[in-house]
């Protein structure tokens, strides 16, 4: 089923006001419902490297199973939808991929590379990341975190050593947990969750929730909804007027209407006799 | 290396390091810090340190922990908090930081950490960046204060009085004089967004003609949604206006805006949605 019609999508990414290069990668792939997000870290260039891979391996490696499969089709053996482990494993491809590239090649030695992923389906989203990329939702005009960060800070914020205001001030907050192409394995965290028309979801590097309050994000949603294209543009903005240390980067998606899985009544009929 | 300085009735008695991952705090002799008085518990409290962040736990003491004033199970401890143990006082001092401002960049990098590279992060820490962190904290709170100094300063201008200069980041922030020339650079987007002249706009047609609206927001929207809407963004450099929907554009001064923002100056003449309204500078 082709989303085209069912998403806007818009995306914006801005190497910021001090670093001289962009090690943020970001893609979308409309007609598929497939949004990634993946902000790169590694010495010289090798941040942009590792960034890169996690986009073009999970974008293109999705492309190629999406034409064959449906995500929401059912897994004859497990009795579960293919969607998740489809995610899963390509995201555990990209880590391969960095991993080697980066124990082969001296110059790219430990780079590695946070991910966000999100892919719409069958009126749902299943989002999969690894590291301190967000997604955030506004929804009935309620902006909220969706994911949490595997960050130090985050972990600190959990166990209630310190709490959210003082994590504002914590010098640590670019330590995160999990990250792709470190080891040689990784486990990303995956979740599933309805959409409804109307929604907008962002997906972003750190160096714009670092910049920007989640307040002011919320705002810039709310008010600029309408131009999506815009709103991304603004967010960028705001970051970079907030002094813009690190990258930034922006993908914004719009549910414009329903999109259930073209899924036939006979079809359910049968899945629900086995 | 944050350190503790350990005092009683205003004397100083000993100055310790905290390089180890948890320092313990109790009377009884094993503890990293003994301090042999009744009121102090045997095991009283423990310090974990991890990279440049400590915490203070209390062990379930008999008398507490007091931490400035107030009696904590828990705290992260910041630069200059003082911790009361019955008459003892131990002042929490956080690394003052003679760091390269290269160092700095790098630091504030992501990076991912593993258990096995912790130990090793947390010496590079301490050996390259060490003071880098706690520069790096000092600059963003030397941003706050000059933020909220910045607004204060709008707040004054608000109420119709004169407007005082921009505060010197150096002035509003308690950094140390090695940390001063770093917080420099850092706070100055800050002083320039808050002590930029406050924008307004004044309905000159309409039903609403002669009504006036600050715009203290970052961001402001106009119109009519469906129809035609435009955003005022308030940003360092100025006000600027950008069409956000609707087939026509919002004019400025006759003439109808690109898709581009676009700056608005002193008395400008916007028209939209059928409305003129005049921006202007508050003086």
């Amino acid at each position: 089923m082709d989303l085209t019609q069912t998403l806007e999508i818009a995306t914006c990414t801005d190497p910021g006001m001090v670093r001289s290069h962009n090690e943020d990668s970001i893609a979308a792939d409309p007609a598929n419902g497939l949004v990634v997000l993946a902000d790169g870290m590694g010495g010289y260039n090798a941040g942009e490297v590792a960034s890169g891979m996690a986009t073009t391996v999970i974008v293109t490696e999705m492309r190629q199973i999406l034409s064959n499969a449906k995500p929401y089709e059912v897994d004859q053996k497990n009795n579960q939808e293919i969607a998740a482990r489809m995610v899963r494993e390509q995201v555990l491809k990209a880590n391969t991929s960095i991993y080697q590239a980066a124990q082969s090649q001296p110059q790219y030695a430990g780079m590695g590379t946070t991910l966000v992923v999100a892919l719409f389906y069958d009126n749902r989203l299943l989002v999969a990341h690894l590291g301190d990329s967000r997604l955030y939702i506004l929804r009935d005009n309620k902006f909220k975190q969706v994911t949490r960060d595997h960050s130090l800070l985050q972990e600190q914020i959990d166990s209630g050593i310190i709490t959210p205001e003082q994590a504002k001030k914590a010098a640590h907050k670019n330590l995160v947990t999990k990250a792709l192409g470190i080891d040689p394995t990784v486990e990303p965290e995956i979740h599933e969750y309805p959409t409804k028309p109307g929604d907008i979801y962002l997906l972003c590097s750190d160096g714009l929730c670092d910049m920007v309050d989640d307040e002011d994000i919320g705002m810039t949603l709310q008010t600029l909804g309408a131009n999506l294209k815009l709103a991304a543009q603004q967010l960028v903005q705001m970051a970079n007027d907030n002094g813009g240390r690190d990258n930034v980067s922006v993908i914004l998606v719009r549910v414009l209407r329903e999109y259930p899985g073209a899924k036939g009544v006979m079809a359910k009929m049968f899945a629900w006799l086995k | 290396m944050a350190k503790l300085i350990l005092s009683m009735d205003g004397l100083v008695l000993k100055e310790i390091p905290l390089t180890k991952e948890r320092t313990t705090i109790g009377r009884k002799p094993h503890n990293d810090i003994q301090i042999d008085n009744l009121a102090v518990s045997g095991e009283h409290a423990v310090i974990v340190t991890i990279l440049n962040d400590s915490f203070l736990e209390d062990l379930g003491s008999t008398n507490g922990t007091v931490v400035n004033g107030s009696p904590i199970k828990k705290h992260f401890l910041q630069n200059n908090d003082v911790v009361e143990l019955g008459k003892y006082k131990l002042k929490f001092v956080g690394e003052a930081a003679p760091a390269a401002s290269g160092e700095k960049a790098d630091f504030e990098k992501t990076m991912v950490l593993r258990p096995s590279a912790m130990k090793a992060a947390a010496a590079a820490a301490g050996a390259a960046g060490g003071g880098a962190q706690a520069a790096l904290a000092q600059r963003q709170a030397a941003v706050q204060a000059a933020a909220a100094s910045a607004q204060a300063t709008l707040a004054d201008k608000d109420a119709g009085t004169k407007p005082a200069p921009a505060p010197a980041p150096a002035a509003a922030a308690p950094a140390p004089a090695a940390a001063a020339p770093a917080a420099a650079p850092a706070p100055a987007p800050a002083n320039r967004a808050g002590g930029q002249p406050l924008g307004a706009i004044q309905l000159l047609s309409g039903g609403n003609a002669g009504k006036e609206l600050e715009l203290t927001k970052p961001l402001t929207t106009l119109g009519k949604p469906g129809v035609q809407v435009a955003v005022l963004t308030r940003r360092p450099q100025g006000y600027f206006i950008t069409h956000v929907e609707g087939t026509k554009r919002p004019s400025v001064n006759g003439q109808e805006i690109g898709a581009a923002p676009h700056s608005l100056k002193d008395h400008d003449v916007i028209e939209l949605a059928g409305i003129k309204m005049e921006f202007f500078l508050k003086a």
